[in-house]
């Protein structure tokens, strides 16, 4: 739009009585509505949650029976069925451990990638750069086939190789870490291009090598940034579905998120529910703990990947 | 825009290295040391797999050790014959369209109610709660997709099964309306489609209401003064000013609905669900590739999710870039 620049028109001066109308009968109606609209998809949101919260404390025959009821006694029994017969929690602690590598290596690797890109200046940059950002767009499934050989060649390797190929939590973490550095090196070198030239020249004119401008200067001054993109890599890297379904198919391998849908699918068979919402209910309170703990940051995070 | 990074524009664009003498001691070491890692295995895991994928799905490679010979664009020829890749195809071209439509509506109706829906004696307000209410929203969003699929497979349910919605439906003496929901090829897609809004509305409800945060009051105030209604008011003040968030989150929402691979997966079946009606590209590929080994055939469908998500990207591109609203 074409932006005539006028001088601006003088502000109305509303008269001294003029009172905001709609405080009126009319206004009060609507606001109510407004309200109820709010109200209803709030609970929308939650009732699915809480009907599962509540159904991994029935018995099975509670659960087919009395489907809105409460239980008539909490079956905390459901949550060790889950845990250890429905192999829930191996695949907990496969998660874990499948995030605990690929979080902080995305962010050390992505932070390092950034900071060069964004305060560096070397033939190439742009073409690095582009070359991270622009995977950002591709769809993953894309690269599902030949991804599957790349990782199962890998155990063809001297040395390293039996660490990693298929059915191996490092190398599903490293390609967490892969799929996620476009994003991550797009956030944090925006983030580290705002950091002021004239700290990094002191710290140069202190002594202060490369490397050690890095770790002791700009890593600590970015941490604003870091915790955002953190947060955000971390439910997506727990969350994540389709990788792991292709790469880890050995049963005692799966991650949460791939093992809980294929309880859905063998309990549903068996008749015991109340295990497979146990199991649910393990699934999602930690995530939900950790959002309601940190929802300021966590929303924060997330939004950022949609307005960056 | 109220994120950190927003302040990025007031520095140079261009990365810059002029600390003087000292920083360039060593400066191409450094930037080797710091890039080799991170985009070793970026090549590896990704730029690898893509560029291999587009060779691949020009060949007639099947079997996990059949070797692979060049058929030129075949694979692309068989697939507008094969009616199952069409269905999919035209399930990831719904869900492309109403996804972000209903998202986005729905996301900017209680953004705004949220924000600017009360008028009370100091004037448009937010309601009262939408702090709670904007924590509560946002719940699907965090939860994994392999979460949500479980959980609604079991909501649509047959009765027998334990499925809430049929029970909720005879509860309130509409038996009729019961349905094998998942297993009726007119209703399963369909369901599907409406969990995935379902997960995402909460989502832009916070983003549009971040939006909608930052509009001065004082230009509701006026509009309030003016006399215009609730109405007049959203279109004339509210879309206009967060207009530009709502078209990225439009892209963004159609890109995020292309994979609708793990609800349907979850939720369907391998298959697609009952007739394969709610098949989607995604999964059409994983079989192709992971179920019957046609690994050219498989890489073909993926270049044709390619490039539908760069046409969708492009056509919101330009459709969304319409007149924009300076506020100062």
């Amino acid at each position: 739009m074409t932006v005539v620049s006028s001088p601006p028109a003088p502000a109305p001066v509303a008269g001294p009585e003029h009172r905001p109308p709609g405080v009126g009968v009319g206004e009060r109606a609507v606001n109510l509505l407004n309200g109820t609209f709010l109200l209803v998809w709030a609970l929308i949101t939650t009732l699915p949650l809480l009907w599962a919260i509540v159904s991994a404390f029935k018995s099975n025959s509670e659960f087919l029976a009395e489907p809105f009821g409460l239980p008539g006694e909490p079956h905390v029994e459901n949550f060790s069925r889950a845990w250890t017969v429905a192999n829930i929690g191996q695949y907990f602690v496969n998660s874990v451990v499948v995030v605990a590598i690929s979080v902080p290596l995305t962010m050390l690797l992505g932070a390092m990638a950034a900071y060069v890109l964004a305060r560096y200046e070397f033939p190439g940059n742009r073409i690095v750069y582009y070359g991270f950002v622009g995977g950002m767009i591709f769809p993953v499934f894309l690269a599902l086939v030949p991804l599957f050989f790349v990782v199962r060649n890998l155990s063809a390797l001297p040395g390293v190789g039996q660490f990693l190929g298929l059915n191996s939590h490092v190398s599903l973490a490293l390609v967490y870490v892969a799929f996620s550095l476009p994003f991550t090196v797009f956030f944090l070198t925006a983030f580290f291009r705002t950091q002021p030239t004239s700290i990094a020249e002191a710290a140069i004119v202190d002594g202060c090598s490369h490397f050690g401008l890095f770790f002791r200067v700009m890593l600590p001054m970015a941490k604003p940034g870091l915790i955002s993109i953190g947060l955000f890599n971390v439910l997506g890297h727990w969350n994540q579905y389709v990788l792991p379904v292709v790469l880890m198919n050995e049963p005692e391998k799966k991650v949460l998120a791939q093992g809980l849908a294929a309880l859905a699918i063998s309990q549903g068979y068996r008749g015991d529910w109340t295990a497979l919402f146990a199991g649910l209910v393990i699934a999602l309170l930690p995530v939900l703990v950790v959002y309601v703990l940190f929802q300021r940051q966590v929303q924060a995070g997330l939004t950022a990947g949609v307005l960056k | 825009m109220s994120t950190d990074v927003s302040v990025r524009n007031s520095v140079p664009r261009r990365p810059t290295s002029k600390a003087g003498p000292a920083l360039h001691h060593g400066k191409y070491t450094f930037v080797v040391s710091f890039l080799l890692v991170p985009v070793g295995i970026y090549g590896l895991f990704v730029v690898s797999p893509y560029l291999q994928a587009i060779y691949i799905s020009l060949t007639d490679w099947t079997g996990l050790t059949g070797g692979q010979t060049f058929v030129g664009l075949a694979n692309y020829a068989r697939l507008l014959d094969d009616e199952q890749f069409l269905i999919a195809l035209r399930n990831n071209g719904i869900l492309v369209v109403v996804v972000p439509a209903v998202t986005v509506l729905l996301g900017l109706f209680l953004a705004s109610m949220l924000n600017v829906g009360r008028r009370g004696r100091s004037g448009v307000e937010g309601v009262r709660g939408s702090a709670v209410y904007r924590v509560v929203y946002f719940f699907p969003m965090v939860l994994s997709v392999a979460i949500i699929g479980v959980l609604f497979k079991y909501v649509f349910a047959p009765t027998q099964a334990g499925g809430i919605l049929n029970g909720l439906l005879r509860a309130v003496g509409l038996d009729g309306w019961a349905q094998p929901w998942l297993g009726d090829p007119d209703f399963a897609f369909w369901i599907v489609l409406l969990v995935m809004i379902w997960s995402f509305v909460g989502f832009y409800v916070v983003l549009f209401s971040a939006a909608m945060q930052s509009i001065p009051k004082e230009i509701y105030e006026a509009a309030l003064l003016d006399g215009a209604g609730r109405f007049m008011t959203f279109r004339q003040v509210t879309l206009p000013l967060v207009w530009d968030t709502v078209q990225v989150g439009w892209v963004y929402l159609a890109i995020q609905a292309m994979d609708a691979f793990a609800l349907v997966h979850i939720m369907l079946g391998i298959g697609g669900g009952p007739s394969r009606s709610g098949d989607v590209l995604g999964l059409a590929l994983y079989r192709s590739a992971f179920n019957s080994y046609r690994f050219g055939y498989a890489s073909a469908i993926g270049v044709v999710l390619l490039l539908l998500t760069l046409v969708v990207a492009a056509v919101f591109m330009r459709v969304a870039r319409r007149e924009r609203v300076e506020l100062s």
